[in-house]
């Protein structure tokens, strides 16, 4: 069971958290604006990279903010977490 | 009579006799013996049969690699199947029983298995069992399953209570034995937090947390670690462990060499040989051969002297000669060497050792092939883990020379699975040559020992037989858990009624007053129908409301308060319909799509203020919506201010609907009655503060009274008491369902799967046309706009008394459900949603799901059921206009 450091809380259990899967995806501003091909890139086709990650979480179980970490898929380490909008 | 026990030493206690039973048949063993001692001191050999021929097995090992000697423990609800004899501490009055043997241990008919050996080789379910395919699930699975199952669980539910612990530490260490104790002692002198687990009792260290028969079977990321700890009666707990650093004590197992008739009862580890004698004080034999390709040998040899034990002959592969097979039935009586045979009741194999490294395989450690040492010693991990003694591979001048096999019949690598040196060979032929599928192919490492001493013989034989060298080879993935665990163990408290937390409203004592059946809805209990008989009882609760007057409680359904300067702006981009357009006390529809375009969630929200709102969701989906509200604020609109909070348990709704709810309105709050359609209003209602809404989900005139929590109770009694003239009738989920269908209303999660979009169910006015929501683009795509999605309408049974399965297929072809195998496909064009017998309509009806369904109004279809097709005819999805 990892343990994940909550930007707000500190380190805690996995089993308090929830990963919302790859981040940095932005809503598009103007999906009306975007033709079927890119629309179906934004919803369903995520990257699944072997090696580091950055992804979602969410402390579900906590404070309930989200927040993003870069994980590694293989060793599972995560090397750091960081709050939205941060680079 | 050749096993006895030794006039002295030990670590027994002769003073106390243990009385125990095995197969039906009472021993005596000593305090400190294991089942597998104590059987063995009472000369009895035979006590396994194998898993496919059948053959007989004695006890191999004296620990936890056993592979032979698996017994089932205790009796009824207590029963502990799949054992180690040799882990099975004895305790007065223990009773085991052996396993996979009928109709006894003695004489067991399914050796006859051994016979058709040849049949049952690598791969044999795959191979011999494919055709004819009709076949498979008649008559050979059921006789494979009876043939080759390893024990029966228990039938009756485990009388037992089991906890479970956490524990932080600074250094866990697993293993007592000297490594172990002494990284403990070391550790404790350092100040530092120290638990040391051993599945045996290493004896109390200073300073140290001993956890005595405790087995630690999982290592999982950032130094998470899990054990089973058993007391000396069985009773078992499960600790969770969380370290700063793991310390690997956990020695290495001895592996067995692999030559014909390597299984007979009286084949053992050399190692166990002398643990028997040192520590049980039995002698599991009177004349030995050792067996071995290494120096230990030779040391064990000399040991085996030391308790009186003649050895006749130690067999040293490195000088060239070899054991070809063992003779004898279900007993050693002695071995082949080359031309010779040298009799004997104990052969005593020495193969090499093979550090324990699943633990440090599981926390993702690798493992590297030492060709000096031969075998897998740990080389590297990300986790705070260190490894040492033996399972560090510190063998201190241990000469060894591989001996993989001595090429013969029946020559077993994995004793538990009974995979004989020929399967590898004719897997590997068979081109199976990389190690996991191997494995799966031959289930080689798949059984209760999972591999413990098969793993290292099994590769090194691939390896061989592929031409490759082990360490190119490879080793199978070690996973958790490391020995077997309980179920029970796992569940700990969490059973029944704690399994998870139970929900129930303010008036849930009143419903079950009134005899209440309830149903499970999430984590809520929700009154189903109020009697003993649901079909009467709910023809009853759905006539009364449509006629004069009902009540429900609907207190579970989602409500989450919104307010902020942007609510209006995000709800608008939360629904399909347009929520900044509402005027201040009044009341809407929404319907909710995740981005993919299928309907999620729905419920009626009010505008309270300005900036403030009431939202309502499903009672199962309230918490989700809740999560999606939040995750869409905090990720895609920060910059709006909007602040959600849950208040479903702050309120208590009662849903009042009928003809007459107008007039008990009237009374217990004048003026409210007039309340119009789809608004909301502040008062009393039976001088209780109270929120009310005029909204209906029955289609009749309907109030839902919202009043704090803590007044739930008083309101419901203030209104069956006013009610009581109008023949008021509270009614449960399932005449609410009922009624609703009856107006075509839908239910999240029972006409929707996630697969169908607010088109799809004909409600095209709940969605605004001229804004951006979550899941607009979506309702745009080619495969949404697609005419012969699945579409919901009505169906009307030809037979008005025919309640139609929910969940039923629909087909255009009058066909019964298919029986068995080989019947000729037939297209699905959709299926039963919501189906009900009603009063009202003096019939039965349902909702489907059909594919282009509302081009085929009017049509004629069939629902296949048991043994025929009911026919139905397909109407607009509204029953009571």
């Amino acid at each position: 069971m990892l343990i994940l450091r909550c930007p707000w809380c500190g380190p805690r259990d996995e089993t308090e958290f929830r990963c919302g899967g790859e981040a940095h995806i932005a809503r598009p501003s103007d999906p009306q604006a975007l033709d079927d091909a890119a629309w179906a890139e934004y919803i369903f086709i995520r990257n699944n990279p072997k090696g580091w990650f950055r992804e979602r979480w969410v402390h579900s179980a906590g404070c309930r903010r989200w927040f993003n970490a870069e994980r590694h898929t293989v060793t599972h380490e995560i090397r750091r977490t960081y709050k939205p909008g941060e680079p | 009579m050749t096993a006895f026990r030794l006039a002295e030493g030990g670590r027994i206690d002769r003073a106390r006799a243990l009385e125990f039973s095995f197969d039906g048949r009472k021993f005596q063993g000593l305090q400190g013996d294991t089942l597998a001692s104590a059987l063995l001191a009472n000369d009895c050999f035979l006590v396994g049969r194998s898993f496919k021929y059948h053959r007989p097995r004695g006890v191999m090992s004296a620990g936890v690699e056993e592979t032979n000697a698996l017994v089932a423990v205790g009796e009824g609800g207590r029963l502990d199947t799949n054992s180690r004899a040799t882990m099975v501490e004895l305790y007065s009055g223990l009773v085991a029983r052996s396993l996979n043997r009928w109709p006894s241990l003695g004489l067991d008919l399914g050796a006859i298995n051994g016979w058709f050996a040849p049949l049952l080789v690598a791969g044999f379910y795959y191979k011999t069992f494919m055709w004819p395919r009709r076949l498979w699930q008649s008559l050979y699975e059921p006789l494979i399953r009876r043939a080759a199952g390893i024990g029966a669980a228990p039938t009756q539910p485990d009388p037992d209570r089991y906890d479970k612990v956490h524990r932080h530490c600074d250094v866990l260490i697993v293993g007592g034995g000297r490594s172990g104790r002494a990284a403990a002692s070391e550790a404790a002198a350092a100040g530092k937090r120290v638990v040391l687990c051993d599945e045996g009792d290493p004896g109390a260290i200073a300073k140290v947390e001993v956890l005595a028969r405790t087995t630690v079977f999982g290592y999982y990321d950032d130094n998470f670690l899990c054990a089973v700890e058993s007391d000396a009666r069985r009773q078992k707990r499960l600790w969770h462990f969380r370290a700063k650093e793991v310390v690997l004590a956990t020695g290495a197992h001895e592996r067995p060499l692999v030559f014909g008739g390597n299984d007979k009862p009286g084949v053992m580890l050399a190692g166990a040989v002398e643990t028997y004698l040192r520590r049980y004080a039995v002698a599991p034999g009177k004349r030995a051969v050792v067996f071995t390709n290494n120096d230990s040998g030779h040391e064990r040899a000399r040991a085996f002297r030391e308790f009186g034990i003649e050895v006749a002959a130690v067999i040293d592969s490195r000088e060239g000669t070899v054991i070809t097979r063992t003779l004898g039935g279900r007993r050693v009586t002695g071995v082949e060497v080359g031309g010779s045979r040298i009799a004997c009741d104990l052969v005593a194999m020495a193969g090499g050792f093979s550090p324990v490294v699943h633990l440090y395989s599981q926390a993702q450690g690798k493992l590297r092939w030492d060709e000096k040492k031969l075998c897998f010693v740990p080389d590297g991990c990300r986790q705070a883990v260190r490894v040492v003694g033996r399972a560090n591979g510190e063998f201190p001048d241990h000469r060894i020379a591989p001996l993989w096999e001595v090429e013969e019949d029946k020559a077993f690598v994995d004793f538990a699975s009974d995979v004989v040196a020929r399967d590898v060979h004719l897997a590997a032929r068979e081109g199976f040559s990389s190690v996991e599928h191997f494995k799966r192919y031959t289930t080689t490492g798949m059984a209760a020992d999972q591999g413990k001493t098969s793993n290292i013989n099994a590769l090194a034989i691939l390896a061989g037989a592929t031409g490759r060298g082990i360490a190119e080879t490879g080793t199978t993935t070690f996973r958790a858990p490391y020995t077997p665990v309980s179920y029970g163990v796992l569940a700990g408290r969490d059973l029944g009624d704690f399994l998870e937390p139970i929900r129930v409203t303010p008036m849930h004592d009143w419903h079950a007053a009134h005899g209440a059946a309830f149903e499970n809805v999430g984590q809520w209990k929700r009154p189903w129908y109020y009697g003993r008989e649901m079909h009467d009882a709910v023809q009853a609760e759905a006539r009364s409301v449509r006629k004069s007057l009902g009540v429900l409680d609907a207190s579970t359904l989602g409500k989450i308060d919104i307010q902020g300067r942007d609510a209006a702006r995000f709800l608008d981009r939360i629904y399909t319909g347009t929520f900044s357009t509402l005027a201040v006390g009044r009341a809407r529809y929404g319907l909710m799509c995740r981005e993919d375009g299928m309907v999620f969630d729905d419920g009626v929200t009010a505008r309270l203020g300005e900036n403030h709102f009431h939202m309502t969701t499903t009672t199962g989906g309230a918490a989700r919506v809740l999560d999606w509200l939040e995750e869409y604020l905090q990720t895609e609109w920060p910059e709006l201010e909007v602040y959600c909070a849950s208040v479903t348990e702050q309120w208590a709704t009662i849903a009042v609907a009928g003809p007459k709810a107008g007039e008990l309105m009237a009374e217990l709050a004048p003026g409210m009655e007039d309340l119009p359609f789809m608004t909301c209003r502040d008062g009393r209602v039976a001088g209780i503060e109270a929120r009310v809404f005029r909204i209906s989900f029955t289609g009749e005139l309907s109030f839902e009274i919202n009043v704090p929590s803590d007044q739930g109770l008083a309101l419901w009694q203030a209104v069956i008491a006013a009610g009581a003239r109008h023949g008021i009738t509270p009614y449960g989920t399932e005449t609410m369902h009922l009624l609703r269908a009856e107006k075509g209303f839908i239910i999240v999660s029972q006409e929707t799967d996630g697969t169908v979009t607010p088109y799809d169910l004909g409600l095209d006015w709940a969605v605004a046309k001229n804004k951006d929501f979550i899941g607009r683009r979506s309702l745009t795509r080619p495969d949404t706009r697609r005419e012969d999605r699945k579409q919901l309408v009505g169906l009307l049974p030809a037979d008005p008394r025919e309640v139609l399965p929910e969940g039923a297929q629909i087909t255009e072809v009058e066909v019964a459900l298919p029986r068995g195998h080989g019947s000729k496909p037939v297209p699905m064009l959709g299926h039963v949603t919501s189906s009900y017998l009603s009063p009202n309509l003096g019939r039965s009806f349902a909702l489907a799901l059909l594919r282009s369904g509302r081009s085929r109004r009017g049509a004629e279809l069939y629902v296949p059921l048991e043994g025929r097709a009911a026919k139905v005819r397909v109407v607009e999805p509204v029953f009571i206009k």
